[in-house]
């Protein structure tokens, strides 16, 4: 064996020793929030409403919250986050006016979420008068995602080869033909991680909620699902804090004495929201993916 | 009269260039309504931070370079105290201390997954990572309230809040963002240049250094980037761990403050329109200016890292 | 490819009629729904949210949304008038940026504010002047009262946050805190006193529990019965604001948080003082005179 074959497998050693460093630290994280956190949960902790100041209190109605809310955000961002990207791969000239809007695209996801919140406050909940409710902090998560969105998609696009690209004009296809039909569902498993990142960004946003969807869940009746009656659960103008809001709340100003138990519930339930999105998310883009491609 | 039809018809845009049309006209419009909510933004941001200079007449030396924050009242100099250098300081520092550290790991972590044993990175790590970005700062924050600051307490003495503590929280909390963008980028270098590499035998650190990583060199400093400006915003959990005292850093296990920490401490409990309140602002537009020299650093050494391949 | 437009826009129509049809079909009591929205204090938040439940449970169609987002939000939307209640800490006099004319003053309640130390101090009483050596940085290490070989931790309340502008000017005497460690909230200040040796910080009473020990000052226990005879002295009001004169849903509300059920038993269990229960009333420049203050 030579000096660089030794060289290289060393190399690839350390490597290996830091992936499984990582690995050891998030599963360290999750690990505590799991077995701090899954001992109190239970059926009734998911169903039952949350409660102020007294023990026993759930998380039914924040689970529904937080899922609705992230729903209602990817239904608006990712239409507009698809589009730009497909803009800036496709189109867009490679000049300095392209590389600007990107500059300030990442920019913008560097802002603190805070600021993006009283942003969403100000427009959204004082000036549309949409008041502290669903659709207001729908789209202030939407201004929050989009930057990262858009980053996402577009990356993915541009790692599609060009081969695939010529292949479609070569068939006779508009360019817009190929992007949707052929550039597009090959990106498709690109796109649907960075919809998953976003996604997780959703379910875990605290700051940029708490002055747009609220901190208030009022009892919902889960037997009308009329969305233009306020009590709906699907009503849109009703204010919604989700699970992410709900473990900020009770940490920072709870009072009720089974606050640690509530909280790391919480966080495990969320933890598993997401774990359990993020298998769907994967599951459901297989198909698409399968569909998209098949000959039909 | 056939003719006039099939010239008509010749003439008429085919269904394919309206099709394009429409596809050109719609992405472009999804862009331009980003840039709209982008410049609202900023235009919304730097209107209610230059209030401060313009409106409060503070002066812009006093804002730089002054150390006490404590806006609405005076220091014994006798001038506004509202000095935001202890917390620029304590963002830089953390912020960059928290890319220095995860970078490598972060770059060692995806190239594991998309080279060495690209099965098990996308079994494993690559939920793993997704499932970390959804955690909740608070939950970052409590955990290193628990963990982080009793251990930076025991091996640094100190009272464990301070930026090195802040720096692991943040570490942790960059890593998915940065690892899975590298990924990313990783994976869009051309299967090629492996091959080719490989074939003029070139071993396969070799090629991963010297071939992949190079060529995926722009991809992994945007990821720094997403990260470094994930690390800026982040608030809630820095906040828990930093100590959140506006104080210049003495070293790194004394209690500090970032410029998001302040802010979001002090937005509820200020009315908006006061100094107090603009002062706020200020930071945020600072906090804007410097994402923006940050991302134009890196660009210029990403561009310089690309001439070289 | 015909078939599947043709799909579509039955699906499109499909949508469109169910959301017609949904209009029409709420209920009949969403049009005459009332609903009221308070804004402000993290800490008034839970008491006017657990009432709030209770009111709507007994009165159908009413929906009080209370939302928090600090005093200084609260004072502002009030101001500007986008919202009916604004909840704050604080006096509208004792804040900056807010014209407090035109605002109507609802003092709901009382809430007694306690330093509070970690258990290792072992520390039960202090003077007034020590508390204000310590908070002010004199004092640097507790061995220098007689307690432990630990360094003082300081931690303070954000800067204009309710409880912290109580805590200066009653508990210290009006000196500001030294520069120090700043949280903004009474549940991460509980946690990190709780877990960090030598910490010392303030929480309103509702906070207190036993993972940390509030302290007697000159030997007076933070206790409500001393806060209603001003023996205690660090209270403060929790207001909700009115732009003008309340009126219709919102008198209502305002007068059922200030009737005997809710100030009774509610107000006991989350910590407050009732106002009713107080034997001196104060003004917002601090003037202590006998009289429950009710208003």
């Amino acid at each position: 064996m030579n000096r660089t074959q030794k060289q290289s497998q060393i190399a690839i050693l350390i490597l290996r020793l830091i992936a499984g460093f990582v690995v050891l630290i998030l599963a360290f994280l999750i690990g505590y929030i799991f077995i701090t956190g899954l001992p109190n949960v239970s059926w009734k902790f998911l169903t039952s409403p949350a409660k102020a100041f007294t023990a026993g209190g759930g998380i039914g109605v924040q689970l529904f919250n937080s899922i609705y809310l992230l729903i209602l955000a990817m239904l608006i961002s990712l239409p507009i986050a698809l589009g730009a990207s497909i803009y800036l791969s496709e189109y867009a000239k490679d000049n300095w006016f392209t590389s600007m809007i990107r500059t300030t695209i990442e920019i913008l996801s560097s802002l603190p979420s805070v600021v993006v919140g009283l942003f969403g406050f100000l427009l959204f909940v004082v000036q549309f008068n949409y008041g502290f409710s669903i659709i207001s902090g729908a789209l202030t998560l939407t201004i929050f995602n989009l930057p990262l969105l858009t980053r996402n998609i577009e990356e993915s696009l541009a790692s599609v080869s060009d081969d695939q690209r010529q292949g479609g004009l070569g068939l006779g296809l508009s360019k817009y033909e190929t992007i949707i039909h052929i550039v597009v569902p090959a990106a498709l498993p690109g796109i649907i991680s960075g919809v998953i990142l976003c996604s997780g960004r959703v379910f875990g946003e605290a700051a940029a909620l708490i002055y747009t969807a609220g901190q208030s869940a009022p009892a919902l009746n889960f037997g009308d699902w009329n969305p233009f009656n306020i009590d709906s659960p699907l009503s849109p103008l009703r204010p919604a804090e989700t699970l992410a809001v709900h473990i900020w709340k009770i940490n920072s100003e709870g009072i009720m004495p089974d606050l640690t138990q509530v909280s790391s519930g919480s966080a495990a339930v969320l933890v598993l929201a997401i774990l359990i999105f993020n298998l769907s998310a994967r599951y459901i883009g297989r198909k698409v993916f399968e569909k998209m491609t098949s000959v039909n | 009269m056939q003719n006039q039809k099939l010239a008509k018809q010749l003439m008429k845009k085919s269904k394919t260039a309206r099709y394009e049309r429409f596809g050109h006209l719609l992405s472009l419009s999804a862009l331009l309504l980003i840039m709209a909510v982008v410049l609202g933004i900023i235009i919304f941001i730097a209107t209610k931070g230059l209030s401060t200079f313009f409106n409060d007449h503070i002066s812009f030396k006093d804002f730089f370079t002054g150390v006490i924050w404590n806006p609405g009242t005076k220091t014994p100099g006798g001038q506004q105290a509202v000095g935001a250098l202890p917390m620029i300081v304590g963002s830089f520092l953390v912020t960059i201390l928290a890319a220095v550290v995860s970078t490598p790991f972060a770059i060692g972590t995806a190239v594991y997954m998309t080279e060495i044993s690209p099965k098990r990175g996308a079994k494993i790590l690559q939920p793993v990572t997704e499932l970390l970005v959804g955690i909740p700062s608070v939950v970052y924050g409590f955990i290193g309230l628990s963990v982080v600051v009793p251990f930076v307490r025991h091996a640094f003495g100190g009272s464990g809040f301070g930026i090195l503590s802040g720096t692991f929280v943040l570490f942790v909390m960059i890593l998915p963002t940065i690892v899975s963008m590298t990924v990313d980028s990783l994976k869009a270098v051309p299967k090629y240049y492996r091959q080719a590499s490989l074939a003029l035998g070139a071993t396969k650190w070799q090629t991963i250094w010297k071939v992949v990583l190079r060529a995926a060199t722009p991809g992994i400093l945007t990821a720094v980037v997403f990260g470094m400006a994930r690390a800026f915003g982040e608030a809630l959990a820095v906040q828990m761990v930093i100590g959140n005292a506006a104080l210049m850093p003495h070293s790194l296990v004394s209690p500090a403050s970032t410029l998001t920490s302040v802010l979001t401490a002090g937005m509820g409990n200020t009315v908006m329109g006061s100094l107090q309140n603009d002062a706020l602002w200020s930071l945020a537009l600072v906090l804007l200016i410097m994402s923006l020299l940050f991302n134009l650093l890196v660009h210029f050494i990403g561009r310089r890292g690309a001439f070289k391949k | 490819m015909r078939q599947r437009t043709l799909i579509k826009w039955l699906l499109a129509i499909v949508i469109i009629i169910a959301g017609i049809g949904a209009y029409g079909a709420r209920s009949k009591t969403a049009t005459n729904q009332q609903s009221i929205t308070a804004v402000g204090s993290t800490a008034l938040q839970p008491l006017v949210e657990a009432a709030s439940e209770e009111y709507s449970a007994d009165h159908s169609g009413i929906f009080i949304n209370v939302q928090g987002g600090g005093s200084g939000t609260g004072l502002s939307q009030i101001e500007s008038g986008a919202v009916q209640m604004g909840n704050s800490d604080l006096f509208a006099e004792e804040k900056a940026g807010i014209n407090p004319k035109g605002l109507v003053d609802h003092k709901i309640a009382v809430v007694g504010v306690t330093p509070i130390v970690n258990n290792d101090v072992h520390l039960k009483n202090l003077s007034s002047s020590e508390l204000i050596a310590i908070f002010t940085g004199k004092i640097t290490n507790w061995h220098q009262l007689g307690g432990p070989d630990i360094p003082v931790t300081l931690i303070n309340r954000s800067q204009g946050s309710g409880t912290r502008v109580t805590f200066e000017k009653y508990g210290l005497n009006g000196h500001e805190s030294a520069v120090a460690q700043e949280q903004d909230s009474s549940g991460t200040v509980r946690q990190i006193v709780a877990t960090t040796p030598g910490a010392i910080s303030y929480v309103s009473f509702g906070y207190v529990n036993q993972s940390v020990q509030p302290v007697s000052i000159n030997g007076v226990k933070p206790t409500e019965q001393n806060v209603t005879h001003n023996r205690w002295r660090i209270w403060s009001y929790e207001h909700i604001y009115t732009k003008g004169t309340p009126r219709g849903l919102t008198a209502k509300f305002l007068h059922y948080l200030k009737n005997d059920h809710i100030q009774t038993t509610l107000f006991n269990k989350l910590g407050y003082i009732s106002v009713k229960d107080m034997h001196y009333q104060r003004t917002w420049q601090g003037k202590v005179s006998k009289g429950s203050g009710e208003s």
